[in-house]
């Protein structure tokens, strides 16, 4: 049954290929998100850039606020608890949930475990930079993955980093011979059955998502063709100037992401991006959480 | 016999694989452009209606497909496929295609905790239905053929050459409701 379960989860994740999920604080914007085009929304108290400039501890939304959002839109309603707290995770089950990022953007509540995710009903997914972290994620349970970029800043780079290291770590994998698999696995310190699923399949065994400092289509498309399968948008939209038609260039900028006229045309007069921060100026590294 | 398959969002590569192996020529449609291609049968696939129906308005495609289905151009739609083909969506005042006299229910099981799968009778046959966040659909005009029930709720149906599942066959290995599909063309052309 818990096989099963899995199974049905891995693959909403599935369906939600190709597509922008998009972070959101208030049912307004829920709506919003959905019209323009978001397959799933994220439904947070504050968006990543404003938990930076918040500081202190962030934790779990408020339930109350997180079913507004679900009561207001068709399309699944995700949320985040933090690194280790399966209690918020009980509690955003309870609330019928359609998926829980344990995520680096709030405080970790463990610095050592990540939740046994294997033992929850509802689907999981979870940031990694590399494919060892990947790959544990996926052997606790977690039937997604996106790469952990920098949240909240609206530069690219990390989750370009992240993506390209995965994507050629599972090439390496693949090109392996089949008696250096035992080293590979010991190596990334994951399962043996999971190294020999990458060396046969040159995937991960679930969907991967970008996530982290996309901002603009062109952001987008990048990460498609470096082999996203779809993207996370967080406060890349409503910290832009004109959330509405960001939102939608996006969606279709994901859609048609090998099209350079079509991205031309929808890069055109989008109003000011956020502004962001980079990388060196950061205080706080988010994506080094929990490994 | 090319195949177009409909890839705005969602499960669509699920479904050119399952083409590829049962030998019909597949291309993707991800912009009008694409629409100038012959192709003798259209899939849409499971994915959220609400992102591929507004892609399918702003890309200017929903007019031309609807007619295109219209004029009896064979169509199979699973899931969200289904939605975009339905005449009426319950509690929502917009239809997308709207060229199967059928309404239907969105997400009819409730949030993810209600996807399941089950087995049961597709045309006589028994096959997995997967079902994830699923529709169903409640009613059906009289020329609406039902091709399988689950629970009292309608799953699969055919309306001439439009075929729709609520379950995802593209998902499973079994090639059952794809065959089909590739007769209702042969029997078309």
């Amino acid at each position: 049954m818990i096989n099963e379960r899995y199974q049905l989860n891995k693959e909403l994740a599935q369906m939600l290929k190709g597509g922008v999920i998009m972070d959101v604080t208030t049912p307004e914007q829920a709506i919003i998100a959905e019209k323009a085009g978001a397959c799933a929304v994220m439904a947070l108290e504050r968006i990543p850039a404003d938990i930076r400039i918040a500081g202190g501890v962030s934790r779990m939304s408020d339930p109350k606020m997180i079913k507004g959002i679900q009561a207001a839109v068709s399309i699944p309603v995700m949320a985040k608890c933090r690194i280790g707290h399966f209690a918020e995770a009980q509690i955003l089950e309870a609330v019928e949930i359609d998926y829980i990022d344990e995520s680096e953007v709030l405080s970790p509540a463990d610095d050592l475990y990540h939740i046994d995710k294997s033992k929850f009903k509802v689907p999981f997914v979870c940031g990694a930079k590399n494919l060892g972290e990947a790959l544990r994620r996926i052997n606790e349970g977690a039937a997604m993955i996106r790469t952990k970029g920098e949240p909240g800043t609206g530069d690219i780079v990390q989750a370009v980093r992240h993506m390209r290291l995965i994507q050629s770590e599972i090439g390496k994998i693949a090109s392996l011979r089949e008696d250096e698999l035992f080293h590979a696995a010991k190596e990334l310190e994951v399962p043996y059955d999971l190294i020999v699923y990458v060396h046969e399949n040159g995937k991960l065994p679930v969907v991967n998502f970008a996530a982290g400092g996309v901002a603009t289509p062109a952001d987008a498309a990048l990460m498609m063709q470096l082999g996203a399968e779809g993207v996370f948008v967080g406060s890349g939209i409503f910290k832009s100037g004109n959330p509405e038609k960001r939102a939608q260039a996006i969606v279709k900028a994901v859609t048609n992401y090998n099209d350079a006229k079509i991205l031309a045309a929808l890069s055109e007069d989008l109003g000011e991006a956020m502004v962001g921060v980079n990388e060196d100026e950061i205080e706080l590294l988010m994506a080094e959480r929990g490994k | 016999m090319t195949i177009g398959v409909l890839a705005l969002q969602g499960a669509f590569e699920e479904h050119m694989r399952m083409l590829h192996r049962l030998g019909a020529d597949a291309f993707e449609i991800r912009k009008r452009g694409d629409l100038d291609r012959a192709f003798d049968g259209l899939i849409l696939p499971g994915g959220e209606s609400t992102v591929i129906g507004s892609l399918l308005r702003e890309l200017q495609m929903m007019e031309s497909l609807s007619e295109a289905v219209k004029n009896g151009l064979p169509v199979l739609g699973t899931c969200a496929g289904l939605i975009l083909l339905a005449k009426e969506i319950e509690a929502s005042e917009e239809s997308y295609l709207g060229t199967m006299d059928i309404s239907v229910v969105r997400n009819g099981y409730g949030r993810q905790l209600g996807s399941s799968e089950k087995r049961a009778l597709f045309l006589g046959k028994e096959i997995e239905m997967r079902f994830i966040r699923a529709p169903y659909i409640k009613e059906a005009a009289a020329t609406v053929s039902i091709l399988a029930t689950v629970d009292h709720k309608i799953v699969a149906a055919q309306q001439g050459n439009q075929l729709v599942t609520a379950f995802h066959p593209e998902l499973t290995d079994d090639f059952t409701v794809h065959r089909h599909f590739l007769d209702i063309i042969r029997k078309s052309r």
